[in-house]
């Protein structure tokens, strides 16, 4: 009986009752071509690169090969080799692999910590919304490139979180300025003046009925993110302040290009990454962008 | 107004004293302090402790600060261990090197980005608009480095149009027409490279302020008093959305010093950035204060800038 009565209800659901927010963001993918082509390459990319490096042995891709050193793509190695004779396809797909999960891991925690300080500092408003607004200006005109290195240099032990964890901490603020401008409005709102009035805790208010009602803006914002992260993690591995050599990134393949040589004779070292990251970031944000138009009913496309 | 700007003014200083609080910690958590790469290996222990109580080195940390702080105040940075020589001489050529490369990056974005904005705006969802668009686009989504990578490799080796590293070229007399050429010349690339991928914001920016700025009322009495088309963009339009653009440039301050570290490794330019990196990897942990703070002050006076000619242009930001 109780299932019969939701499938009822489902039927007689009012057409005019706006969609939901996740639907919303979904149809305007499907209907932005590039958008979709460029989720379903990502999925495919992510895929591939995570089920084929589950099969690739790590350590066996970063072993020195004095025999094969800087050898032109063949049959053996598909894209060659790099000055140590490690096979550099294996590199790039171990390298996209660790790119990714760091730029997923980064936007996770700066996501998180954003949002919660943008929920908290814009729900309050005032004098704490005030106090903690200057924090955020502090932060945002530290030379960020500058500290991330700074720190990376004396983490004593250093991991791929520890390194997750100093990027984030310097890359928490965007986000956090645009929830906190979002919360500002949504805390004028009825609802959230009907449920105080009923004597709901704060806590609840902030992350039960608040967030879900800006949780197309959190996807957009995370989505953006994402592309931003993979850049600066590229960049600083390219300066060689991201991964360890014995775990590749796309910017450490592209950072062998500093040696003139390189850069000069031997292509295929740091050509294929340097694509790689350009697909993928112009990709995310293909997708970011869909989704941001979404979020703003003015722009939608259908 | 004024009340504005004297408490803009206000929020600046601790901002910098917290910085440089931050930075001295940073640097004293480094590993290893300036002592193990200054003596022999083979000194004893004790010897060891001697010189670091004679360099004041074992003393807490606020005292270190303090000493360190009132040496800043009167323009003194410390002494560089690796280069046994002030930080302040170390940096001044670098500091000059570097000020030039991001001279010109900001007149090269202005000069890009202004045209660029301006035909998107007024021309807007034209095939000319749509493909500005796409190459800002693009340009969001290419990191600096990459992107230098490749102007290096296309013009400074496959076409050799321009030097491939330093800052000038050995040998020529300082003040000498030849070696202003040479620094031009060793210039021009980084700051291209940085430029044309810094210029993409401002353009997206212009671009919709004009086409904002083009359905205002304004605009159409304008119209509707006759005026022609070439002097509404120019007298109406252009100077309403010129002056938001001309007040994100001490924000452009923050953008260079992060693409400054990136162009001057890739174009092995002599500049702060690059100092900053070898620094690093030396342990050279006074060098690197300074560049940092350095670097900090401009961003934070930068931001500084831009809100106080922001607040002239636009009342509404002003913080209470």
């Amino acid at each position: 009986m109780e299932v019969n009565n939701t499938n009822l209800a489902n039927q007689i659901q009012d057409p005019t009752k706006s969609p939901s927010g996740l639907k919303i963001l979904w149809k305007e993918i499907v209907r932005d071509k590039l958008a979709l082509v460029s989720l379903i390459l990502l999925t495919l990319i992510t895929v591939f690169v995570y089920g084929i490096a589950f099969v690739l042995d790590q350590d066996e891709i970063v072993r020195v090969d004095l025999f094969a050193i800087h050898e032109p793509p063949s049959e053996e190695f598909i894209l060659g080799t790099d000055y140590g004779g490690r096979d550099i396809f294996g590199q790039l797909i171990i390298g996209t692999r660790n790119s990714l999960s760091i730029g997923f891991l980064v936007t996770a925690i700066s996501g998180i910590f954003g949002i919660a300080f943008g929920l908290i500092a814009g729900y309050f408003g005032g004098y704490t919304d005030n106090a903690m607004m200057r924090v955020l200006d502090f932060f945002q005109v530290l030379p960020f490139t500058m500290l991330v290195i700074v720190f990376v240099s004396i983490v004593p032990n250093y991991t791929i979180l520890a390194f997750s964890i100093i990027m984030a901490a310097f890359n928490w603020m965007g986000i956090a300025r645009l929830i906190r401008s979002k919360a500002l409005q949504e805390k004028e709102l009825d609802y959230v003046q009907a449920s105080k009035t009923l004597g709901t805790s704060h806590t609840k208010i902030i992350f039960r009925e608040v967030m879900p009602n800006i949780s197309s803006l959190i996807i957009v914002t995370m989505t953006l993110n994402l592309a931003a992260n993979i850049g600066i993690e590229s960049g600083l591995s390219f300066l060689g302040f991201g991964f360890p050599e014995s775990t590749p990134s796309l910017g450490t393949l592209l950072s062998y290009a500093t040696n003139p040589q390189t850069l000069e004779y031997r292509w295929w070292i740091w050509v294929p990454a340097a694509i790689l990251i350009l697909v993928m970031m112009l990709m995310v944000r293909n997708v970011g962008e869909a989704l941001r138009r979404a979020t703003d009913a003015r722009q939608r496309r259908g | 107004m004024w009340k504005f700007i004297v408490r803009r003014i206000l929020i600046t200083i601790p901002q910098i004293i917290l910085l440089s609080v931050l930075l001295f910690l940073l640097a004293q958590a480094m590993p290893g302090d300036a002592l193990s790469g200054l003596v022999d290996p083979n000194v004893s222990l004790e010897q060891k402790n001697a010189l670091r109580e004679k360099l004041g080195l074992n003393a807490p940390w606020y005292e270190k600060y303090g000493e360190w702080a009132s040496g800043l105040v009167q323009g003194d940075l410390g002494q560089s261990f690796r280069f046994k020589m002030p930080v302040s001489d170390l940096i001044e050529q670098r500091m000059i090197n570097t000020f030039w490369l991001s001279l010109a990056t900001l007149i090269i974005t202005y000069i890009i980005a202004i045209p660029l904005g301006i035909l998107s705006g007024r021309y807007n969802d034209t095939i000319l608009d749509s493909s500005i668009t796409g190459y800002t686009y693009i340009g969001f989504a290419t990191p600096l480095f990459i992107f230098g990578l490749v102007m290096l490799w296309v013009f400074g080796y496959q076409l050799q149009w321009f030097p491939t590293s330093g800052s000038v070229t050995p040998g020529l007399e300082p003040g000498s027409f030849e070696y202003v050429l040479s620094k031009a010349q060793h210039l021009l690339l980084p700051a291209i490279s940085m430029a044309l991928i810094q210029t993409v914001s401002t353009v997206q920016y212009l671009r919709s302020e004009i086409v904002d700025t083009k359905q205002r009322e304004f605009i159409i009495t304008a119209r509707a008093k006759g005026a022609s088309e070439s002097r509404v963009y120019n007298k109406h339009i252009l100077r309403n959305s010129l002056l938001p653009i001309a007040a994100f440039f001490g924000y452009e301050i923050t953008f260079l010093i992060g693409g400054t570290v990136f162009v001057e490794m890739i174009f092995g330019f002599p500049g702060m950035g690059q100092l900053f990196i070898e620094s690093i990897l030396l342990r050279d942990y006074s060098v690197v204060n300074a560049v940092v703070l350095i670097f900090g002050i401009a961003a934070i006076l930068g931001a500084l800038l831009s809100d106080i000619i922001l607040s002239l242009v636009d009342p509404r930001i002003r913080i209470k």
